[in-house]
């Protein structure tokens, strides 16, 4: 009941955020005065580049920005740019190896100075440079220069076809820094230039007023942020330190502060502070999705040792569809999720469940059907001809599998429940679990990894980094099933093979415009979930911040940084 | 590392000891979480000493009576319930459940970046205070108050204290000069091996109320395996620690006449 009235109250606080939006956020900067925020890690520095905590990245992005930026959905959308560039617009070449942004007009530092391209290109020199140990150098790969077109036009040119371009000045990780201020703190010179480590310059809604390492960072309203009615919040004080049930108490309890980053806690801790009344959590979801993966080759013990569990010993029954699909069917997700996750879950039956536009509308496994699920494996010839509750194969081999999964408490719930409903349509269930160390640690001289899956199925969670499932899905191709002599190393680790799915992912890798890309991208996640279910998803995870009731103007944001529309929110009146 | 530590407090421009974290001078936070360390754990140390004595010389003096049973019950309490504990409950008293705009509400998350320029800002910093000062100066005071009873106990059987009465001492004098000034000597060793502990920082109260001090900082430090920060504040603890084992030998002699360092 009390999960219930927290997620309604969510849903309602995320349904007001934007009414309230449209309605009360004009007028002067600096009208609603200060701005508190708590994140239970400490801010360190506040240059990104030479950090890659997420306290330091979402602290800094009050203050500098990028090109563009990633909204909640996953799209793109443009910051210091004037507008995203793609190959219809003639923004990315057609060959797909150069990419050509412009920055507004009129755009000033704080200190008054004007942006230029000037400022695009150093950031990549001082990101680059020789002895810097750049933290976000995997944003630059494969970019072999930035030219300067114009004081407001700079091409970044990449050393191959990139069809995804928007890495580099994209997204809280690569800000813009100001040329000025950097200049003598390229390569190993970069962590001395304390005091511009500590206050960026920058475009962004803020500047630095005082910054306490690990402890406070106080900032002030820029004076000179390119639009006038920004931001609402006159200062903001960046509190560190504690922990997660400390700072969801200080807002959702107290109130003694508006915003709280990551609420990693049990689903009735969060309930329970949200009933305090002052705050509410808010979640967002991204790609992260617990998933049951099916073992299409026979991991039997009683076959040889590189036959066992490769593509010469198929599975005797888990190759049949209907088997699959059954097993999907039988399980009731949203319990999975109330038990489990709380807020920060929600069932999915995608594989990419996230960005929007790569997102399927595969919702039939959302509802349980036990009946559909027995029906289908009656019409697929599985019976239960001995009377003992487990189905047998036509020859007399028992549906009976293992499921293991790492050692984990949630995951070991869920093994449970999953056992007790696949029982229910005669698939007998062994259950084990496996140390997370030795599980996912990829020793291919041990029989107890994830890839040498000597079980039938296995349960675990995986996501891919940035908004593009390009390499992701590319994990599914035949020639990426771990076996003897890949070292038991891979990604495909059902052993998944399907010529058309290996064409499509090569028709995508050659595709430029987004929207195609979403839709090919949709297409080969529905190969893996809907249409086969060798992949069987479960909840797709996301993450849980908490804000006053009295602020408004936020949307979680699971691609960019958390603060990433600072500038707009707002007291909303009560 | 001394000439390194010498650089960094009087030759400006010199080699500094940089943080891996934060990657600045090391001194430049230590100094800054220096004022809430001493000003938090310092002042809850003061309390916790001027509850303690009284209590320990009052209950050693009234060995068994109510007062002496309520002393023992409470410094019990003190000594056996962690400070996360008292921390946690007191915030949920005095922050959760008593109404925002009450005189008794307390705010649970200390303000840094507070200064104290008046009346107000003054009474803000010791509402502020309040709770990290209380819970700590109980598991002070519990510690101390129990050293002072048991040494107070131990002259007060002693031969010159009867003499003292024969010769027609008041009790006031007997107590407070003569036994007070024998007892006081090892509960001195006591509170200056304390003081040490006060730089330290609680670690834990620290990070219940987040009053971000030394405390919190060595913490962070040691989790983000930054070996210069750690380094830095574990050889100050240690001088602090040899300094204050000398500091309280000398005040043997100042409290003792017989003791002398010839």
């Amino acid at each position: 009941m009390t999960i219930k009235t927290a997620l309604m109250g969510a849903v309602a606080s995320l349904a007001f955020a934007p009414m309230a939006f449209a309605d009360g956020h004009e007028g002067e900067r600096g009208r609603d005065g200060e701005l508190r925020i708590i994140y239970w890690q400490a801010v360190s520095i506040l240059n990104p580049y030479l950090s890659s905590g997420t306290k330091d990245i979402d602290a800094s992005a009050l203050v500098i920005e990028p090109l563009g930026r990633y909204d909640s959905s996953g799209n793109p959308v443009p910051y210091l740019a004037t507008e995203i560039p793609t190959v219809a617009n003639g923004g990315v070449s057609e060959d797909l190896t150069s990419i050509t942004w412009t920055l507004q007009e009129g755009l000033v530092w704080s200190d008054g100075t004007p942006v230029t391209s000037r400022d695009v290109q150093f950031t990549w020199e001082y990101c680059t440079a020789e002895g810097g140990g750049c933290a976000q150098a995997a944003k630059f790969e494969g970019v072999t220069s930035v030219d300067i077109v114009d004081d407001l036009t700079v091409t970044v040119n990449f050393d191959g076809p990139t069809p995804n371009p928007y890495q580099p000045f994209m997204g809280g990780q690569s800000p813009i820094i100001q040329a000025a201020q950097f200049a003598d703190c390229l390569g190993p010179r970069a962590p001395e230039c304390t005091d511009a480590n500590f206050a960026p310059i920058g475009t962004g809604p803020f500047v630095v007023t005082d910054f306490r390492v690990n402890d406070v960072v106080s900032f002030a309203a820029n004076e000179n942020y390119r639009v006038a009615s920004q931001p609402a919040f006159a200062t903001v004080v960046f509190k560190g330190g504690g922990d997660a049930t400390a700072a969801g108490r200080a807002v959702m309890e107290t109130g003694e502060f508006d915003y709280a980053w990551n609420m990693q806690l049990a689903p009735d801790v969060i309930a329970g502070m949200a009933e305090g009344g002052v705050g509410s959590p808010v979640s967002a979801f991204g790609a992260l999705v617990e998933r049951i993966e099916v073992n299409l080759t026979d991991p039997s013990p009683d076959l040889d040792e590189g036959i066992r569990s490769t593509a010469e010993a198929p599975h005797p029954f888990l190759t049949d569809p209907a088997v699959r699909e059954a097993m999907s069917i039988a399980i009731d997700r949203e319990l999975l999720v109330e038990i489990g996750y709380g807020q920060a879950g929600r069932p999915t039956c995608n594989l990419v469940p996230a960005p929007a536009i790569y997102a399927s509308d595969n919702t039939g496994c959302l509802t349980q059907d036990i009946d559909r699920a027995n029906a289908l494996l009656d019409e697929a010839g599985y019976m239960d001809t001995d009377g003992d509750g487990v189905r047998e194969m036509a020859d007399g081999t028992p549906l009976s599998i293992l499921y293991q999964t790492s050692t984990n408490a949630v995951r070991q719930d869920f093994q449970a429940l999953i056992k007790e409903w696949w029982s229910e349509i005669g698939i007998e269930t062994e259950l084990r679990n496996i140390d997370a160390g030795v599980f996912f640690g990829g020793d291919p001289g041990s029989p107890d990894t994830f890839q040498r899956f000597y079980a039938d199925v296995e349960m675990y969670a995986n996501v891919f980094d940035g908004t593009d499932p390009q390499s992701y899905l590319g994990a599914y191709l035949c020639d990426k099933a771990p076996r003897p002599d890949t070292q038991w190393q891979g990604e495909n680790i059902n052993r998944f093979c399907d010529p058309a799915y290996d064409a499509l992912w090569q028709e995508l890798t050659s595709t430029g415009d987004l929207d195609e890309r979403g839709r090919i991208g949709a297409a080969l996640n529905d190969m893996l979930t809907k249409d086969s279910n060798v992949i069987i998803p479960l909840v797709d995870r996301g993450r849980v911040s908490a804000h006053a009731n009295s602020l408004g103007g936020i949307e979680l944001n699971v691609w960019d940084s958390e603060l990433w529309n600072i500038a707009g929110w707002h007291r909303i009146s009560e | 590392m001394i000439d390194a530590m010498f650089g960094t407090n009087f030759a400006d421009g010199a080699q500094r000891i940089i943080s891996f974290q934060s990657r600045s001078p090391v001194f430049d936070i230590i100094a800054e979480r220096m004022p809430q360390t001493l000003w938090v754990v310092g002042m809850s140390y003061v309390v916790g000493v001027l509850i303690a004595l009284p209590i320990g010389i009052i209950s050693a003096y009234k060995q068994y009576s109510i007062f002496d049973q309520i002393g023992t019950l409470i410094s019990m309490i003190g000594f056996s319930v962690p400070t996360f504990f008292t921390g946690v409950l007191l915030i949920v008293i005095f922050s959760t459940m008593v109404p925002l705009d009450s005189i008794f509400w307390l705010p649970s998350i200390y303000d840094t970046t507070h200064e104290v320029t008046d009346w107000e800002s003054f009474k803000f910093q010791m509402r502020q205070m309040a709770m990290p000062v209380f819970v700590l100066a109980l598991f002070n005071a519990a510690q101390i108050s129990r050293y002072m009873r048991a040494s107070m106990l131990d002259n007060l059987g002693q031969d010159y204290v009867r003499t003292a009465r024969a010769k027609g001492m008041t009790e006031k004098i007997v107590v407070l000069k003569h036994v007070l000034r024998n007892s006081m000597i090892p509960v001195i060793t006591v509170i200056a091996l304390g003081v040490p502990q006060v730089f330290g920082g609680a670690i834990i109260t620290e990070q219940v109320f987040k009053v971000n001090g030394l405390g919190q900082l060595l913490i962070t430090a040691i989790q983000g395996s930054d070996i210069p920060m750690v380094m830095t504040l574990t050889f100050m603890f240690a001088i602090l620690i040899v300094l204050f084992n000398l500091i309280a030998d000398v005040l043997y002699g100042v409290l003792d006449p017989r003791i002398r360092y010839d």
